[in-house]
């Protein structure tokens, strides 16, 4: 069939296309180049340089490990309470375990700076905890734990999941030794995509952590804001930069590992 | 026994870290009076803000739906060089923070951007469109159209042919075309994406810090109020208004058939 004949409407689809390109693409470019430009209200006349970035990565270069090490505990606790709890939860048929489940979203549905407050005003006097790294953790854990637990528990509740842990089970397995060693590697692709999305969200969170940190747990998107507010334009531009050549790399590395990790995956159970 | 030993851990933190604080953050406000739940109606200040970020958000939400199909029925229903490349340079912004699209929006439409510079040279003085109303649509556009790209790309990619052949062969107008073949077949979509790109623009909060827009929107609203005015029962019960309207919609979308997890930003 010759998709392009009679299709009046695509030009102006195809318009669209094009300038919804250029909206996305531009202001991307506009920010790098001014990360370079020596003065940004005379353009790139004015000479390139990184001496944008040399400041930035000495004012804020703690701001992207913080934000990395945040990303990756996050990533930690989620597996540690979310991996059994979504195995719990798809098993389960009380209603106690679906009143869970939908509490569960809550966090995600409800604006983050709801639940900052919320946080604030019932731990803000534990000094010590309050102004911690382990504060804004919490904060990142509860926002992102939905996503792990909804999108396991989806690969958990699968039919083929219940058959391979009862025969499992019939061959003397104990839970620990099912759960370790058949159940978890066999939802394995769910799990990494599950991990990937709560790095992704924890990496970008602001609006949560904005209220949450202190001058000394700020995180990349905080530093970000900071930046905006008080430092001059070619500063904040090169401080973005700094995020698209350090996260951005980062993300798709991890998106690769997940698809090389699903594939491998698919491999042996067809194997099998 | 087993089950309840698995959710155990999780349950503890999301109650310790989560339910409770929220409890307390809903109790707050009646410490006052129980006609502080009501301020963001009674009181005119709170009652514009809300209606300004709702008018918003709606307004950005039906642009980036009507433009987001239009992309997704191109890129979804082709082939050719470099169109993965293309749909992932356009879903790219879901992974930016919000502060970086207000940022955007500051670079190109603000006092030191192109756009003020060539207004100067053309017009003799410099046109901003970062700091007001105009500034915040387009951010909120910015931040929206790349979650609704994903999801009509994805469904029109799926999409039958057939039909909208043969109605175009019995002669149906590009505009039948799309009432009666492109709307049913996305209309689902539209709804579910359409909740939560609604929910996720009341809530945004970094991009609209960034902007410190002349525009109020609540979630800023609620942020000067505990921060500035430390006026605590207030913001809890700014806050709870929020919540429980960004809840409703998802959930009303939810029972059309959306996906339960989504909104973020």
């Amino acid at each position: 069939m010759n998709l392009q004949r009679g299709r009046v409407e695509a030009p102006v689809l195809l318009a669209i296309t094009v300038l919804v390109t250029l909206f996305t693409v531009l202001p991307m470019l506009v920010s790098i180049s001014a990360g370079f430009t020596a003065n940004f209200s005379r353009g790139l006349a004015s000479g390139l340089t990184t001496r944008w970035i040399e400041e930035v990565w000495a004012l804020y270069g703690s701001t992207v490990w913080r934000s990395t090490l945040l990303a990756l505990a996050c990533v930690v606790v989620g597996l540690l309470i979310g991996v059994p709890a979504a195995w719990a939860l798809a098993r389960s048929t009380s209603r106690a375990a679906r009143v869970f489940e939908e509490l569960l979203t809550l966090p995600v549905a409800v604006p983050g700076l709801a639940t900052a407050l919320a946080l604030i005003l019932a731990y803000g006097e534990l000094r010590g905890f309050r102004q911690s790294f382990a504060f804004i953790l919490v904060g990142h854990v509860v926002f992102t734990l939905p996503f792990m637990v909804r999108t396991v528990s989806a690969a958990f509740a699968r039919d083929d999941m219940q058959s391979l842990d009862e025969a499992a089970r019939s061959l003397g397995a104990s839970f620990p030794q099912r759960f370790l060693g058949v159940l978890i590697p066999a939802v394995a692709p769910s799990i990494v995509a599950a991990s990937l999305m709560v790095f992704t969200l924890s990496v970008g969170e602001f609006n949560l952590t904005w209220m949450l940190h202190t001058p000394l747990t700020r995180t990349l998107p905080v530093g970000l804001a900071d930046s905006y507010a008080s430092m001059r334009i070619e500063i904040g531009s090169a401080y973005t930069l700094v995020f698209f050549i350090v996260i951005l790399p980062m993300l798709w590395g991890m998106q690769a590992l997940a698809r090389w990790i699903e594939n491998l995956h698919g491999t042996a159970a067809s194997r099998r | 026994m087993i089950l309840a030993a698995c959710i155990a851990p999780a349950a503890v933190v999301f109650a310790a870290f989560w339910l409770l604080p929220m409890v307390r953050l809903v109790w707050l406000p009646s410490t006052v009076g129980a006609s502080t739940y009501f301020v963001v109606l009674t009181e005119p200040r709170y009652l514009k803000s809300l209606a300004q970020t709702t008018a918003l958000s709606i307004a950005v939400t039906v642009v980036a739906l009507v433009v987001a199909a239009a992309v997704g029925l191109y890129l979804g229903r082709r082939q050719f060089a470099g169109r993965r490349l293309l749909l992932s340079v356009l879903t790219l912004p879901l992974s930016f923070p919000g502060v970086i699209v207000g940022f955007f929006v500051i670079l190109i439409g603000g006092r030191q951007g192109p756009f003020a510079s060539s207004t100067e040279s053309m017009f003799g003085e410099p046109i901003t469109f970062a700091y007001g109303l105009s500034g915040l649509f387009i951010a909120y556009l910015y931040f929206s159209l790349p979650r609704a790209i994903a999801s009509f790309t994805a469904v029109a990619e799926r999409l039958e042919h057939e039909l909208e052949e043969a109605a175009r062969s019995l002669g149906a107008r590009p505009w039948h075309i799309v009432r009666d073949v492109w709307w049913p077949a996305l209309q689902p979509t539209a709804l579910a994406v359409g909740a939560i790109l609604f929910a996720t623009a009341m809530g945004a909060f970094g991009t609209a810090f960034t902007l410190a827009s002349r525009f109020e929107v609540l979630p800023i609203t609620i942020y000067n109020e505990f921060t500035n005015y430390a006026n605590f029962a207030l913001a809890a019960s700014l806050s709870i208004a929020l919540g429980v309207m960004t809840w409703a919609v998802l959930f009303v979308a939810r029972r059309f058939g959306a996906p339960s997890v989504g909104a973020a930003a």
